[in-house]
This record gives C-alpha cells, sequence and structure tokens, in this order.
C-alpha cells in the first residue's frame, strides 16, 4: 500500500542559498501537494521606506535583492522622476541600460550555475561561475562595488564610465561570450542534463496566465511578454524583443534564460556604441507629490512599485510587487506529480529570489 | 595538538544560513567556494548538514522567524565550533536595524566568535573571516583540555 509522508524541503537546505520551506506530501516518491512557508527573511522594507527620507530610500530598495539591487534602485528612481517631473539625461538613460543589462546577465549566470549544481553537475557549476566573476570585476571596475552598486540616483546616475572602462568592458564581454557559448552548449545539449529537464515541471500557457507567472516563466511557455517593450530608460531606442520557448518545462526556461543572455550581450554592445555625450544626471528640485506606478523587467521577470508621495521628504507608501512572488504559485501547480528527485530542479527552475520576495 | 584538532584545522565544514539577508552576502559567500576564491584549496567544504559543520556563516539581520531556526542549527552542530556573522546587517542590523520584524544581528540569538563587516563583504573577508575563526575555536579547544586536565 501506498504510504503518505510528509517531508519539509528547507528552510536550510543545500540547495537553496536562501531560506524558503516547502512541506511536500509524498506518496511513495510521488508529490502530492506542497506548501509554501514563508517569512525566513521578511525584513519590512515597505514599513522602513515610509519612516526614511525618499532619497535614502534608494539605498533601502537596492538591498531588498543583493542580485539585481540595480534594477531596483533604478524601478524606485523612475517612479520618483515621473512624479518631480525629471528627464533623465540621454546618457544617464544608456548607462542605466549597460548596468541593468549587466546585471541581468550576471543574475542569470549565477542562476545557470545554481540550476546545474541542482541536478548535481558540480563542473558546470563552476564553470558558469567563474564567467560571472569578470562581470564582477567589471561592476567593481565601474561603479566600485562588486554587489551593491549604488550607481542609480533619483535624476541620473552616480557616475560615468570613462570611455577606457567601456572598451575592457567590451573586451570582457568578448572573453564572457567565447565562454558562454562553451557552457550553454552543455546546459542545452548534454544527455544527462536533458534526461533531468526536458519535460520536468511543465507550465502550460494557459495556466502560466491564469497563476500569474512573470518573467522567463511566463516566456518559455509561450507567452509573450517582457517589461522592457514598454519603453522605460533608454529601451525605446534600443528595442527589445521578448525571448520566448513554447514547451513551458524547466528545459525550456533554461533555454529562455540562455537566449536572454545573449541578448543581454547584444544590448550592452549596442549601448555602448550608441552612447549619447550629455550630463549624467540632473538635480532633483522640490518634492515629489501624487501617486504613480513604475514597472521594470528584472532578470526574474517584471517589477512594480506604486509610490505614494504627499509633498514632504517622506513617502505615505511604497509598495513592491516582485516576480518571484508572482512565480510561487505557478511552482505550487507544477509541483503535484514530479518525483521527489526532481523537486530542486523544479523550484530552481522559477529562479527564486525568496529576499525580493518577503523583503 | 593532537591529531584530530590539526585536522580540523586543516580541513574546516562551513555550514551557512541566512537568517534574513538581501542575498548579496550570500552570492558573495557561494563565490568563495568557486574557482577564482576556491576554497576548497584549505580543505573548506560547504556542508548541508549541520551535523557534520565545523564553522557556521550566518549572513542577514535575524528575524523573529528565522531565529528558531539560527538557534536550531547551532544547538545541532557538534563542539568545538565557531560562529562568523558576515555583512553589515549580521553585525547590528545594518540598513533594516529599525524595522519591526528585526531582532538585531546575529549576536542578539548566537555567541559570534569573529564579525565580517561590508556591504557586501568581499570573499577574500569572508575567507579570512573563517580562517580567523578557526584560531579562535582552536584556543578555546586548548583551554577546555587544560581546563579538564
Amino acid at each position: 500500500m501506498a504510504q503518505r509522508t510528509v517531508i519539509p524541503f528547507g528552510p536550510q537546505h543545500p540547495v537553496l542559498p536562501e531560506p524558503i520551506q516547502l512541506k511536500l506530501t509524498l506518496k511513495d516518491e510521488i508529490v502530492e501537494e506542497a506548501l509554501p512557508h514563508i517569512g525566513y527573511v521578511h525584513r519590512g522594507v515597505e514599513k522602513a521606506a515610509e519612516r526614511m527620507d525618499y532619497t535614502q530610500n534608494v539605498f533601502l530598495v537596492e538591498r531588498i535583492c543583493g542580485i539585481c539591487s540595480f534594477i531596483h534602485a533604478l524601478c524606485y528612481c523612475q517612479g520618483l522622476e515621473r512624479l518631480m517631473g525629471l528627464e533623465v539625461p540621454r546618457r544617464a538613460a544608456y548607462l542605466r541600460v549597460i548596468w541593468s543589462e549587466l546585471h541581468r546577465l550576471q543574475s542569470h549566470h549565477l542562476w545557470l550555475g545554481l540550476y546545474a549544481d541542482a541536478f548535481g553537475f558540480e563542473s558546470l557549476f563552476m564553470e558558469f561561475w567563474r564567467c560571472r566573476e569578470m562581470l564582477m570585476d567589471i561592476f567593481e571596475k565601474t561603479a566600485g562595488s562588486r554587489v551593491i552598486i549604488s550607481a542609480c540616483c533619483i535624476g541620473g546616475v552616480r557616475r560615468d564610465i570613462s570611455d577606457q572602462h567601456l572598451q575592457e568592458t567590451l573586451d570582457t564581454l568578448e572573453a564572457l561570450e567565447a565562454a558562454f557559448d562553451k557552457s550553454s552548449d552543455v546546459m542545452l545539449n548534454d544527455y544527462t542534463v536533458k534526461k533531468r529537464t526536458v519535460g520536468k515541471g511543465v507550465l502550460p500557457a494557459d495556466k502560466a496566465i491564469l497563476l500569474g507567472a512573470a518573467g522567463p516563466v511566463l516566456r518559455a511557455s509561450g507567452v509573450e511578454q517582457d517589461a522592457r517593450q514598454t519603453g522605460f530608460a533608454a529601451y525605446d531606442e534600443l528595442r527589445v524583443e521578448p525571448v520566448v520557448e513554447t514547451a513551458g518545462d524547466c528545459y525550456a526556461r533554461a533555454k529562455v534564460r540562455i537566449r536572454e543572455c545573449r541578448q543581454s550581450l547584444d544590448l550592452v554592445r549596442r549601448a555602448i556604441a550608441g552612447l549619447p555625450d550629455t550630463d549624467i544626471a540632473v538635480r532633483p528640485k522640490g518634492r515629489p507629490n501624487g501617486r504613480t506606478i513604475s514597472r521594470v523587467e528584472q532578470p526574474r521577470g517584471e517589477l512594480l512599485y506604486f509610490l505614494a508621495a504627499n509633498g514632504t521628504q517622506k513617502l505615505d507608501r511604497l509598495r513592491v510587487r516582485t516576480p518571484t512572488f508572482a512565480n510561487v504559485a505557478p511552482l505550487v501547480h507544477m509541483l503535484p506529480g514530479c518525483e521527489v528527485a526532481d523537486v530542486p530542479v523544479i523550484v530552481l527552475s522559477i529562479d527564486p529570489c525568496i529576499s525580493c520576495t518577503e523583503r | 595538538m593532537g591529531l584530530i584538532d590539526i585536522a580540523r584545522s586543516k580541513s574546516p565544514w562551513i555550514l551557512h544560513f541566512d537568517a534574513g539577508a538581501c542575498n548579496g552576502c550570500d552570492i558573495e559567500l557561494l563565490a568563495c567556494l568557486t574557482p577564482v576564491y576556491d576554497v576548497e584549496r584549505f580543505g573548506i567544504i560547504n556542508i548541508g548538514n549541520p551535523k557534520h559543520a565545523d564553522v557556521l556563516l550566518v549572513t542577514g539581520t535575524v528575524n523573529k522567524r528565522s531565529a528558531r531556526v539560527l538557534r536550531n542549527l547551532y544547538d545541532q552542530m557538534p563542539e568545538p565550533k565557531a560562529v562568523v556573522a558576515i555583512g553589515a546587517c549580521a553585525l547590528s542590523g545594518g540598513v533594516f536595524h529599525q524595522c519591526y520584524n528585526i531582532l538585531g544581528g546575529v549576536d542578539a540569538v548566537l555567541p559570534v566568535d569573529v564579525y565580517v563587516p561590508g556591504c557586501a563583504p568581499k570573499p577574500e573577508a569572508i575567507i579570512e573571516g573563517v580562517v580567523m575563526a578557526l584560531g579562535r575555536m582552536q584556543e578555546r579547544e586548548q583551554a577546555r583540555k587544560r581546563g579538564a586536565a
């Protein structure tokens, strides 16, 4: 007779760098139900944002997530610029695209490594992370820090990138692409990797829309949606075509991210080639007043900020909607019916960022 | 120094727990394991099981929910053990120090041996923190043996 067991997956688990708990109800080796328990990294950022000045909040929202910190700051600054009627100089908009895309590249590299580790391919994990260090060197060179670069400020960017550093960035990307070709080939064509990923955790397009999936998870199910199409920063000039796959399984999600890496490489090169020669920031005048919504595309999907200001130094409300939160419901839908050995791979395939989700 | 003490100082196994970080420190900690920094040169292995670990690395602020898990992990580790707090948040709460859900730094819950400052600290700093923790661990173990003798 089949036996029912409940296994706690997490909060401390080797495959997860961050704590989230899934209570898995198993029937023999098959998952019947998955219940997420969250709250291990809740800090209360939204409340803290009401306590601090709107200028200080830039540093606070960067620390919502250390992987895509620049994009959080970009989303927040963009919202405030709209409220204060600031026009960002074109060079700043282009620099924002460069740093955003570099962040997307490093986030996808990070994910590809962790994902390889989830199905036990440790040398591929090491290879992706070796390449990722090249990107970290670019950040350190251009912005002065490896992880939280604090380059975005209200009205533009805090620092310029010199021509010499732009050239060095291009050279590094050249080396990165050569290495990426090799390792992404393994990820897409290796027999063992395919055995572990093809047909696992399938999410059909109608379900993806119904459950509100975002980012690569949504696009891997065949839905064409990318917030970069709205044309924030300099994406109105550097057009972006959403990367779409149709299979909706773990393999398709990896493929979307690999193709997005190539797209990001291309975008950085185009942005550097077309970098206008203007100021990098305008001084903000007055205080923000009114309400607005700001949308950007994070590596994990669409990020949305709601800002309510009242004409003083402090905001009335800051609401953050992160892509991983949107992807938890699809994850809970994907897990039932899979084998317990596939759980780490499927969980990783949504690229969970718990610190974003819980703030 | 006995054989086990020597072996432990040459190959400490680490356990990582994110008690409420923004991910920045966790990623830098993982970067230590990868080819550019490669702490496995020093015999350091990241392990998922607290019962096999010598050094507990904690990143991030401690909140009301993670404090219980953190305490639990620490209690399961065998003696001698050391705790390293990594990053501004683990030291004092950092940018989140007055948030409603935050208990404070790691030392609000556990005795901390080494504090590694930075937001986020560089991998080199994290490696040095682990090495310092080994020294502290050894001193304590020798003092305990002297007391027992």
